[in-house]
């Protein structure tokens, strides 16, 4: 490999961070998109890079972040956009016409899947999306592959003027091995908006010439596709699998020597290019994570040849892939005569350790002072660590982001006659709530939102928000008012207050519980993790053993430094000294420790 | 079957389990072998269990399947029992002699095997138990068991410790390289009796 100046190198790197480095060897020009598991450390990467040759900002939700992305390829300049699977749902609407549109200079929108859900509340497939928006989407195998594909997915995206989808999984983003990479470089392009309506302006009159512009794109695009390299075959007998994604990766450890392998690492497919492959064998099997994407056209071009795949119930449609669920499925088609890995199951009954809001997190004292107000309140949740409130009863619906308030006043108007509180974090208020939030003051819905405020976007890594005062660039910027947000969208009640002020917290909940119409508690307080970082330390607390009875209550209240061991409460290192444990304690036996 | 050498490496997050593995990929670059792995990130992280998968050699997926571990690094009692079943048949286990219990045990009184139960049923596997906090505590600074814990593994893994060693002093932030460093010797001269 001979890139830009020659240099090559080896480095031992996670999948997202070869991501990263293959769009600076692209000469990346402009970078903008949302954090979300397993994306976010592509533009982590890029923005911690001292020699930074593009724009780059951490928007504050995906379709703001498409927008600006798109509208910079229409520049003329490469330009990224990550974010989660679900993610492209809220970029959906510009996503869907840029393909009419189309760009000028390289665009890339990097939509990152997780199968087996393992930060998120669906399974949902990016590339279905590349395929009803008739664009080309890349699909990777492995960290090395992901690297290449990126490196080249600029070029693809200029070659035929469309957006070009780029889908790691979970397995791709969050798996390291050792990589070549090029040298990245500085492209020193500079954006130039040229006018043109006709592209531009979407209205019917030229968007049905735009329409029938994609289309006749297409088949071109599956020749190419096959001629990079992404989808490509070796014949080796009677039988044959086809794979894409990582799972292309498990066949290969396993695949016997007489049976063909196709991979496939792109999309659209080349219809008549499978069916050539496909008729030169007796019996196909389909293995991809997901939805049957590659088994539906294999079955479309397949006619007499039997297929097995997820459609006759020899793959899983849900979960992840791994190399003993190939061999599963290999060995249930007769692609392999036994399962090689030994089968060991794990030992049952053991205490499960979950994830779990950390020592002092702001949140579990928000979560204790509503339960202890609304008892009998229903809890509309949203996307963040604060989601991990659910082991606290405190959580009765996650469903996407934002959808706390909105779910939250829907509730509300149902008729449903008990308190409605819900919790949100601030970048996920400033995310899609904001709109949520207007929407439930307009029409009039009586409820309490808490807003759980820690001036960051931390589950995903801690990102900078508009709410931080920071960009994603370390520039100092001003911080949005959360407060004058809300009384802008008309709420009078807006109550800013610390979470580890147990009393405080309770005197507030109360208010909000005596009056009509929608309230807002901000509950203000840093990450824990930002302020050991920042080198704020607090002094620990301890259980004065001959004064605890033993209750128990501070045990409920689920901190991970307090324990239980001879019917008393002890606290461990974890403590930060957030004080609350201290404030619960009916019988006063926890304290600051005393300093050595 | 790919040949590779597999390693698991177990915890609880925020433990340094993906520092421990950052080094066995760096070993493996600094002697020109293949390596994939595998590693829990996200909302995973906040305390939970956590796990690392290193495939030396691998030039497949990043993932070990249950029963093929040839080493199984745990810096807890009770994860190395959730995660023995990757062991292949004489696969070897490095345990930290560390018991954290969850938070649910005690939310939720949820019963829980004892540390001599746990023991009992880890030494059905080839065991080095260690006390890999006092060790890197006598090293400088608690924080640099997992350092400990793959110089104790070292004598297990298939590479020149020289380069595990190298690895070290690439991979850890420079103010620690000393403690690190010392680290890994002490959990390199207890391998003599792992």
């Amino acid at each position: 490999m001979d890139l830009q100046s020659g240099i090559m190198e080896q480095r031992y790197l996670l999948g997202n961070e070869a991501i990263a480095h293959a769009c600076r060897e692209a000469g990346v020009d402009f970078v903008s998109g949302y954090p979300g598991t397993p994306s976010s450390e592509v533009i982590d990467t890029l923005r911690m890079q001292k020699d930074r040759s593009y724009y780059l900002e951490w928007s504050v939700n995906e379709k703001v972040a498409l927008e600006n992305a798109l509208a910079a390829a229409w520049c003329g300049i490469r330009a990224l956009c990550t974010m989660k699977h679900v993610g492209l749902n809220v970029a959906a609407d510009p996503l869907m016409t840029s393909a009419y549109t189309g760009v000028t200079g390289g665009l890339v929108i990097m939509s990152a899947d997780d199968p087996f859900a393992h930060s998120s509340q669906n399974e949902q497939d990016t590339r279905c999306y590349a395929h009803f928006a008739r664009i080309p989407c890349l699909d990777p195998a492995s960290v090395q592959e992901a690297h290449d594909m990126m490196q080249e997915a600029f070029g693809l995206s200029e070659e035929f003027g469309l957006p070009v989808l780029f889908r790691p999984t979970t397995r791709i983003c969050h798996s390291k091995g050792n990589v070549e990479l090029g040298a990245p470089h500085a492209s020193g392009r500079k954006g130039e908006f040229h006018k043109d309506p006709r592209q531009y302006v979407v209205i019917p009159a030229h968007t049905r010439v735009l329409h029938k512009k994609l289309n006749e794109k297409q088949p071109a695009i599956r020749k190419r596709l096959v001629e990079r390299g992404f989808n490509r075959y070796d014949i080796h007998g009677k039988t044959a699998v086809i794979a894409s994604g990582i799972a292309a990766s498990y066949v290969q450890e396993l695949l016997p020597p007489s049976v063909s392998f196709m991979k496939i690492g792109a999309y659209p497919i080349d219809e008549d290019w499978l069916s050539d492959f496909v008729k030169q064998h007796e019996k196909i099997l389909v293995i991809e994570e997901l939805a049957p994407e590659v088994e539906e056209i294999v079955r479309q071009v397949a006619g007499c040849v039997p297929v097995f795949g997820k459609k006759n119930g020899y793959a899983p449609y849900e979960g992840e892939l791994s190399p003993s669920a190939v061999a599963a499925i290999m060995t249930k088609a007769g692609f392999i005569s036994s399962n090689p890995f030994q089968q060991k199951d794990p030992i049952q009954n053991l205490p499960a350790r979950p994830p779990i809001l950390c020592a002092g997190c702001l949140h579990r004292g928000a979560f204790y002072a509503i339960r202890k107000v609304f008892k009998d309140g229903i809890y509309p949740s949203d996307i963040g660590c604060y989601t991990l409130g659910l082991q606290l009863g405190v959580v009765d619906t996650t469903i996407c982001m934002g959808a706390s308030i909105t779910v939250g006043s829907g509730i509300a108007h149902s008729g449903e006659p008990r308190d409605v509180v819900c919790t949100i974090g601030d970048s996920t208020f400033l995310h899609t709530g904001i709109q949520g939030l207007m929407n439930a003051v307009y029409n009039g819905a009586n409820m309490t939102v808490v807003i759980l405020d820690n001036r960051i976007t931390a589950m995903t890594g801690h990102q900078p928000n508009p709410n931080t005062g920071t960009t994603a660039c370390g520039v100092e910027t001003p911080a949005v008012s959360l407060d004058a947000i809300c009384r802008a969208c008309g709420v009078s009640f807006v109550e800013t207050i610390d979470p580890y002020d147990m009393t405080g917290m309770i005197n507030v909940f109360q208010e909000a519980k005596k009056r009509p119409g929608v309230k807002v508690i901000i509950a203000k307080q840093m990450c824990v993790i930002m302020m050991r970082r920042a080198g704020i330390r607090r002094g620990k607390y301890t259980v004065d053993t001959d004064a605890c009875t033993g209750c128990g209550t501070c045990i409920r209240f689920g901190c991970p430094a307090i324990e239980f061991a001879d019917e008393k409460a002890r606290i461990n290192d974890l403590c930060s000294g957030c004080s609350v444990c201290a404030q619960l304690c009916p019988v006063g036996a926890i304290a600051r420790e005393a300093k050595k | 079957m790919t040949g590779s050498f597999d390693i698991l490496i177990v915890g609880i997050g925020g433990q340094g389990t993906i520092l421990a593995s950052n080094i066995l990929g760096e070993a493996c670059l600094i002697e020109g072998r293949a390596v994939k792995g595998a590693e829990t990130h996200g909302m995973a992280q906040r305390g939970g269990s956590v796990e690392s998968h290193i495939r030396i050699d691998g030039k497949y997926g990043p993932l070990i399947p249950p029963g093929q571990a040839d080493l199984l690094i745990s810096f807890d009692l009770l994860e190395a029992l959730r995660y023995s079943h990757f062991l292949k048949d004489g696969g070897k286990m490095v345990v930290s002699r560390q018991l954290v219990m969850p938070t649910s045990v005690f939310t939720q009184k949820l019963t829980a095997p004892s540390e001599a139960e746990i023991i009992a049923e880890l030494k059905k596997h080839p065991l080095c138990l260690l006390d890999a906090d006092k060790m890197a505590t006598e090293a400088g600074s608690v924080l640099a068991q997992n350092v400990v814990m793959l110089g104790a593994a070292a004598g297990s893994i298939p590479l020149n410790p020289e380069s595990l060693l190298e690895a070290v002093r690439r991979s850890v932030p420079k103010k620690t390289l000393d403690i690190n460093v010392r680290a890994f010797e002490l959990g390199r001269t207890f391998s003599g009796t792992c």
